[in-house]
């Protein structure tokens, strides 16, 4: 089957997909974004979280054909039209949680969508938050100190403009 | 003494503030814009035009004896290229990291449950899917080999391998096995001198690595009959080396090149997909891609070793440790791997880093039909660390004595003697350290009253409002050794090429080093800054045009490649330098390189670099060895084994539902002795990773194996921890140059995985008054309910 959608403001479209392909699939190998990860493809991890139509989702678990006429925003689409880093993909680089990165693309996502919702997040608030989204190499201080960080650039912005 | 304090997050902004790009600071890892991006190029994310994916058949049984492969469906399903067996391998059938035990596709047999049988490529990864699943296989089905009890008498219950086979480290199924006598050994008369003894039998769990970014790689089919593999590893020469014979090629033949790697841990050490995916390239002359599912993935790599141990300890009234002696039984599972190196490991470093007078050690490692374990973060030392730390636990409490006071009454520091006769020659503070995490402001006590119900055990399943809840605190301490050891010639090489780009001195830093995550990129730069004084630092991608980096593992890769990198860049000074005294004619002997200069430390700048070296680059390669060690003699374990040892403590506050069994750890704090922080936040980001892999050991993490079946290969099934299940984790780091390291560093990565599990399983224990005496602690322990 044919799928079209629009990938971060972007229409793309796939040919030849079979019924049981998943978006995180498409993504990847037929649209040319790979940015979001495939770490267990079972929902388990959250490193292929991107936003369908504004909601965080794990796109391992959508079916390419449920996407049909929908938008998606993946980590690719966190940077602006000029390749300015956005202010939650900065952060964590300032703050050091980026190790190996494989978990980072979906906690970007997650982080972003957290903020969004909520520009002061507590620390438990971001726990629960992030819970789904695994990583194996920070200990997830560092990740803290990135929201943290995010939270503060963005609350400092608002109160700017 | 130079030391340093840096609590987590509330120094961040200080160390940035002090960062200047060189040793000694933190600035930003150069693939960290990509990473947050999305743009990185991960092994999983490899494309090429026209490739194919390669997929494994794997057994469903852990000993069988294979009758027929029939593979003739499987070829004929639309878009499936080639089927292969063993009988299509072009040269050696086997390989392995220490004995070439392993066939690259199961023989006549197969020896753990998912060892791969057939390989299909296929030109969508549904097509693989379908086709593996067209293999046809008889098997005759036998019964596992998988106790202890079974490994040990053969006789009975038949040999792993056959009885002639790899024995040059072992017999009968015991893989290898190393002895160990210090002072008086262990005997009845020393066992007198003790006022007290203490003696327990331990277990633990088998922990997987979890590294995020599947194992995956893509092959492919070079003009010359090569090889061009890319791939995620930790050891690229390793892997080619290993590869070659399979393949049939000579190793020049066989080109790698590493891709984006999500995490290691260990689990990357041996070959995974590497030979079969270049095995299907060259029989279908396309390019193949092998991306290992999460499922695979867990029957794809080594473990940490299981492990069964009986400890005794005899200790006098007043504290002093008076004689120690164990037995540690590893179970490594169906084939070698490291697991020689992780006895050797567990004899030498298994009774702790404490004086004690006289020793007595036997460490085995078992084939049996269980998963192939190898290579963990920790490698030996983790699973001992778990019983002496809860032998000296038992002791305090038997002494009524603090136990941390017990622990620093008997802490070895530097100039006493490893159980292994080895000397300790640079700082050991091992007392020290327990004292800064003993010191550390404690956290708040629990306010039920006010408590946010999600912070409490269970978290967010609002299992209870913490009726049951009881706080514990324990302590521990670890010690590890860092690089390769027992006479291995272990070495790292780098290329350092300083010329003029674009106006400005650059440097260009080449080795093979796998870059996993840790942030040797970064260190690297940080190094050729230093010694360059440039500011602009470009690393070449890491390939095997260059020498041998060694593994990133053994917390070696900044000591080793770090120190090849640093002999390089200061082999590239001197050659500028004496070009210039050529050119110039310059006689002052306290010449350098600074701020893209050449300097007289007296007379100040001399020359421009830019204005030097012109068109011309400085390239020149240099190796890095470590100090040579010697093998542990097989019956003492007497010898000077190790490079260098690496020590960290730890704090765990718990608290402990004890009605439901659930643990929430409230605060993990570590202190270590890092010789030389090269890069604070990197150092601190590892520390606080490898606590929590420990954390992670303490409460959740096991690969279930009953009757040689894995019972949870999933991230549903087996947990790691998440940020709910981890808490903040402050770090304290003590800075005590070792004199024969490069910048008197010391590794870092591993010493917090071995320390920090037997802290947390010490809170839990204080907090319960139970035992638990095996590791992961479940909620039936706690409540008893086993
Ligand atoms: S890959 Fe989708 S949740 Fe793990
Ligand atoms: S940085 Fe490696 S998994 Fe998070």
């Amino acid at each position: 089957m044919r799928v079209t959608f629009t990938a971060n403001g972007k229409p793309v479209e796939a040919d030849d997909v079979w019924e049981g392909e998943s978006l995180l699939y498409v993504l990847r190998e037929r649209v040319g974004l790979p940015g979001s990860k495939n770490a267990c493809e079972q929902g388990e991890c959250g490193s292929c979280t991107v936003y369908l139509d504004g909601t965080p989702v794990c796109s391992c678990l959508v079916a390419a054909g449920q996407v049909q006429g929908r938008e998606v925003r993946t980590v690719e689409g966190l940077t602006d039209e000029n390749g300015e880093l956005g202010l939650v993909q900065q952060a964590f680089i300032d703050a050091g949680a980026v190790q190996c990165g494989f978990c980072t693309p979906g906690l970007l996502v997650q982080t972003d969508a957290l903020l969004d919702n909520d520009a002061q997040p507590s620390d438990t608030d971001i726990r629960e938050a992030l819970s789904g989204n695994l990583c194996r190499c920070t200990g997830y201080e560092k990740i803290m100190d990135a929201v943290r960080l995010a939270s503060a650039r963005k609350c400092a912005k608002a109160a700017s403009e | 003494m130079s030391t340093r304090t840096i609590q987590g997050q509330k120094n961040l902004q200080d160390i940035r503030q002090a960062s200047k790009d060189g040793i000694g600071g933190s600035p930003l890892r150069p693939d960290g814009t990509l990473k947050v991006k999305g743009e990185f190029a991960y092994s999983s994310d490899m494309w090429h035009e026209d490739m194919l994916w390669g997929m494994a058949l794997r057994s469903p049984h852990p000993r069988a004896n294979i009758l027929s492969v029939d593979i003739s469906e499987a070829l004929k399903l639309p878009g499936v290229y080639a089927v292969l067996t063993h009988d299509d391998i072009p040269g050696s059938k086997f390989y392995g990291l220490e004995i070439q035990d392993q066939p690259a596709l199961a023989i006549d047999k197969v020896r753990y449950h998912g060892e791969a049988i057939a390989i299909v490529a296929a030109d969508h990864p549904e097509t693989a899917r379908r086709a593996v699943k067209k293999i046809k296989v008889e098997y005759e089905v036998l019964t596992p080999i998988v106790t202890e009890e079974q490994c040990l008498n053969p006789e009975v219950y038949g040999y792993v391998h056959e009885p002639h086979e790899f024995k040059s480290h072992g017999y009968g199924n015991i893989c290898h096995s190393q002895k160990l006598v210090h002072g008086g050994g262990v005997t009845d008369e020393i066992r007198a001198l003790a006022d007290v003894i203490v003696k327990s039998d331990y277990e633990v769990g088998m922990q997987d690595q979890a590294f995020l970014g599947p194992e995956s790689g893509l092959a492919v089919p070079a003009e010359d009959g090569g090889i061009d593999l890319y791939v995620a590893t930790q050891w690229l020469h390793v892997d080619r080396q290993q590869m070659a014979p399979v393949l049939g090629l000579p190793e020049e033949k066989v080109r790698l090149t590493l891709a984006g790697v999500g995490g290691a841990f260990g689990g990357r050490e041996d070959l995974s997909m590497q030979i079969h995916a270049s095995l299907l390239a060259q029989r279908t002359g396309k390019p193949v891609k092998i991306v290992y599912a999460r499922d695979e993935s867990f029957f794809g790599h080594v473990h940490r070793h299981p492990a069964k141990m009986t400890y005794e300890h005899g200790v006098t009234r007043d504290g002093k440790l008076v004689f120690a002696d164990a037995r540690i039984v590893l179970d490594g599972g169906a084939y070698a791997s490291a697991s020689p190196a992780v006895v050797g490991n567990a004899a030498s470093l298994g009774h702790g880093p404490y004086n004690i007078p006289n020793v007595r050690m036997e460490a085995i490692a078992l084939y049996s039909n269980n998963p192939s374990c190898g290579a963990m973060r920790g490698f030996g030392a983790v699973q001992a660390a778990f019983a002496y730390e809860s032998q000296m636990d038992k002791l305090a409490a038997e002494l009524g004595m603090d136990p941390v006071e017990l622990r620093q009454l008997n802490a070895m520091s530097e100039g006493d003697s490893m159980p292994t006769g080895q000397v300790i020659d640079s700082p050991a503070p091992v007392a020290e350290l327990l004292q800064r995490v003993k010191d550390m402001p404690l956290p708040p006590p629990l306010d039920l009253e006010n408590v946010d119900v999600r912070t409490l055990p269970g978290a967010l399943s609002n299992t209870s409002h913490g009726e049951g809840i009881v706080r514990g605190i324990g302590y521990s301490v670890g010690i590890k050794n860092v690089g390769f050891s027992e006479g291995f010639d272990d070495y790292s090489t780098a290329r350092v090429r300083l010329e003029v780009i674009g106006g400005e001195p650059v440097a260009m830093v080449h080795t093979a080093m796998a870059e996993v995550g840790q942030g040797g990129v970064t260190v690297h730069a940080q190094i050729a800054r230093t010694e360059l004084g440039v500011e602009q630092v470009t690393i070449h991608p890491a390939n095997t045009e260059v020498g041998s980096a060694g593994s990133t593992s053994a917390s070696r890769q900044t000591y080793m490649t770090g120190g090849a990198v640093k002999l390089a860049a200061e082999a590239v000074k001197q050659a500028v330098i004496e070009k210039g005294r050529r050119r110039y004619g310059w006689t002052q002997n306290d010449l350098t390189l600074a701020g893209g200069k050449v300097v007289s430390e007296s007379q100040g700048a001399l020359i421009p670099l830019v204005d030097l070296l012109g068109d011309e680059a400085v390239d020149l390669t240099r190796e890095h060895h470590h100090r040579p060690t010697v093998p542990f003699d097989k019956e003492t374990g007497q010898g000077f084994g190790h490079v260098q040892y690496t020590f960290c403590a730890n704090r765990a506050v718990v608290d402990v539902d004890v009605e439901l069994g659930l643990v929430k750890v409230v605060e993990l704090t570590a202190a270590q002795d890092v010789g030389k922080a090269l890069n604070p936040l990197s150092v601190i980001g590892q520390i606080q990773g490898g606590c929590t892999q420990a954390l992670g050991l303490a409460v959740m993490e096991e690969i279930i194996v009953r009757d040689g079946k894995v019972r949870n290969a999933s991230f549903t099934d087996y947990l790691i921890p998440t940020i709910l299940d981890t808490p903040p984790i402050p770090v304290d780091i003590l800075e005590l140059p070792d004199p024969n390291a490069p910048y008197g560093l010391r590794g870092v990565g591993e010493a917090p995985t071995v320390s920090a599990t037997p802290c947390i399983v010490a809170a839990i224990r204080q907090a319960t008054g139970k035992a638990l005496n095996r590791i992961p602690v479940r909620p039936e322990h706690i409540t008893g309910t086993l």
